[in-house]
């Protein structure tokens, strides 16, 4: 039986090293520590992202109540500054069904923090000396900021908000990209095609890349940015070529959360997935006010990839699901 | 026709790509944390040997190639094409230097070998993981030397060259894996 882990014994020791690392940055800079519930009445809409599910029976569900796993911490993060509690972090497992490979397991650790006041650029910053603090080892070297049009622009020559989306198809088959299923029309579909393929190889390569002012139509929580065209007040950071963080200057309105959930599910049906109920406690939260702030998710496993070397994901988790 | 998702997906799997049947030799899943998932491919066609990289929205699906794995014996090469027969039918096929590719070092009459047929037309040809071939050229043996550690190569009848113990001599039957080219034993006769 492969009952063995399969990270090595001295890489587990380094993941502990690293998560008391995390721990000490924000305890000097007076952030919570906190914990919310990983199973949840409601669940993420985003077509993009399913989430587990699962029952409880017991006291006060006697004929049992789906939960679902969460996907992200940042509902309940969000009742919780909604709530008063001032700056705050996470890490936890999060769960997302459907992903599996060498960057990707069904559960896996995510740190996220929440900084009230700040903005998605005063968080960058801060990202940024996180990344210097926990990984002390790495050479300090200038992060490179681009925004979203730059990098499309820099590194597959197309201005990715003007251009019409059969110039998007045809950049991708110039680069000899071509994604069987893909929907002629799935604009986001064809841009994402290029972000993963052709773009994010080149980025954040001996340095951190940010890349900001993503397109409204891929906000996710982020606020949207008025102006022509519309900008999600969104970022990500690449390190060699990989997704290691995504964050916002956080939507604070209830109306417009709700309708873009309500979208979201609209096009799930569309396209025949599930229909999981709608966070309300969270959408009550929003209209109690929720402190301008800004949030970002980091993933853990491909920071401990990155600060050691490993190529796969199984080389920094003890049992991955195959052996879980 | 039986189709595959993108979730069956893994290496060595057979599939129809463009109308030709095809291996899949490596298969990444492409995620953005916000985005659209998908499995990038890289596959080898099986007429032709050529190397093809596929994008597939993660989902979505493949017809799966009709091939049929037989176990064959090897008869003869005629120079242009590698000749087996199924030793039940008495059936015989000839393989070309595409489906015979990296296996040609290891074939030796009368050796049970898996040939993959597509529609009836031979696509590889596996030799079995391990065969039994005669010394034909390599320096004279070092009588006694078992203990230390150094090696040389070795010509085989088949034309393989291997890493040989220097003890062995001309004329000795040796075990090798084929699968990862290394000696295993000396086998007497």
């Amino acid at each position: 039986m492969d009952w063995r882990p399969t990270a090595s014994l001295e890489m587990l020791r380094r993941r502990a090293a690293l998560l008391a690392r995390l721990r000490t940055f924000f305890a000097e800079r007076g952030v919570l520590e906190v914990e919310t519930p990983l199973l949840s009445s409601a669940a993420s809409t985003d077509p993009q992202i399913e989430s587990f599910s699962t029952i409880y029976s017991g006291p006060g569900a006697p004929t049992g109540q789906t939960l679902y796993l969460h996907t992200s911490p940042e509902f309940a993060m969000k009742r919780l500054l909604a709530a008063g509690c001032g700056p705050i972090y996470q890490i936890c497992k999060v769960f997302r069904q459907g992903e599996a490979g060498r960057h990707h397991n069904p559960e896996f650790t995510l740190l996220e923090w929440y900084r009230p006041g700040f903005d998605h650029h005063h968080l960058m910053r801060e990202v940024e000396e996180l990344i210097a603090w926990v990984i002390p080892e790495r050479e300090r070297t200038e992060s490179e900021s681009l925004t979203y049009r730059q990098a499309f622009e820099r590194h597959a020559d197309l201005d990715p908000f003007r251009s019409p989306t059969r110039e998007i198809r045809r950049r991708a088959a110039l680069h000899g990209l071509e994604a069987r299923g893909l929907e002629p029309d799935d604009r986001d579909g064809w841009l994402d095609l290029l972000m993963t393929h052709q773009i994010q190889p080149r980025l954040g390569k001996g340095r951190l890349t940010f890349l900001f002012d993503y397109p409204a139509s891929q906000a996710a929580l982020a606020r949207i940015e008025g102006g022509d065209p519309p900008l999600a007040a969104r970022f990500e950071l690449f390190l060699e070529g990989m997704e290691l963080a995504n964050g916002f200057h956080e939507l604070t309105d209830a109306e417009e959360q709700e309708a873009r959930f309500l979208e979201e599910l609209r096009r799930r049906k569309e396209m025949k997935q599930p229909q999981p109920p709608i966070d309300r406690r969270f959408l009550a939260a929003l209209r109690h006010g929720l402190p301008d702030c800004a949030g970002v998710a980091l993933g853990i496993d491909r920071l401990l990839m990155l600060s050691t070397g490993a190529s796969h994901i199984h080389e920094v988790t003890a049992f991955p699901v195959e052996r879980a | 026709m039986a189709r595959y998702s993108t979730n069956e997906f893994r290496r060595g799997l057979k599939v129809m790509l463009d109308g030709d049947p095809a291996v899949i030799i490596e298969n990444e899943f492409v995620k953005p944390g916000k985005g659209q998932a998908f499995n990038r491919v890289k596959l080898r066609n099986l007429k032709t040997g050529r190397v093809i990289e596929r994008t597939f929205k993660s989902g979505e699906s493949i017809e799966a190639a009709d091939v049929v794995e037989t176990e064959m014996q090897y008869l003869y090469n005629d120079g242009a094409s590698w000749h087996f027969m199924n030793p039940e039918t008495f059936e015989q096929i000839a393989a070309d230097e595409v489906a015979v590719a990296d296996a040609k070092q290891w074939l030796k009459e009368q050796d049970l070998c898996t040939v993959t047929l597509w529609n009836g037309v031979p696509l590889i040809v596996t030799p079995p993981n391990h065969v039994v071939l005669k010394v034909v050229e390599t320096e004279p043996g070092i009588r006694g030397d078992t203990a230390t550690g150094g090696s040389k190569p070795a010509t085989l009848e088949t034309g393989a060259v291997v890493q040989v113990p220097l003890f062995v001599n001309e004329g000795d039957l040796l075990k090798v894996d084929t699968r990862s080219g290394e000696y295993i034993s000396r086998v007497r006769d």
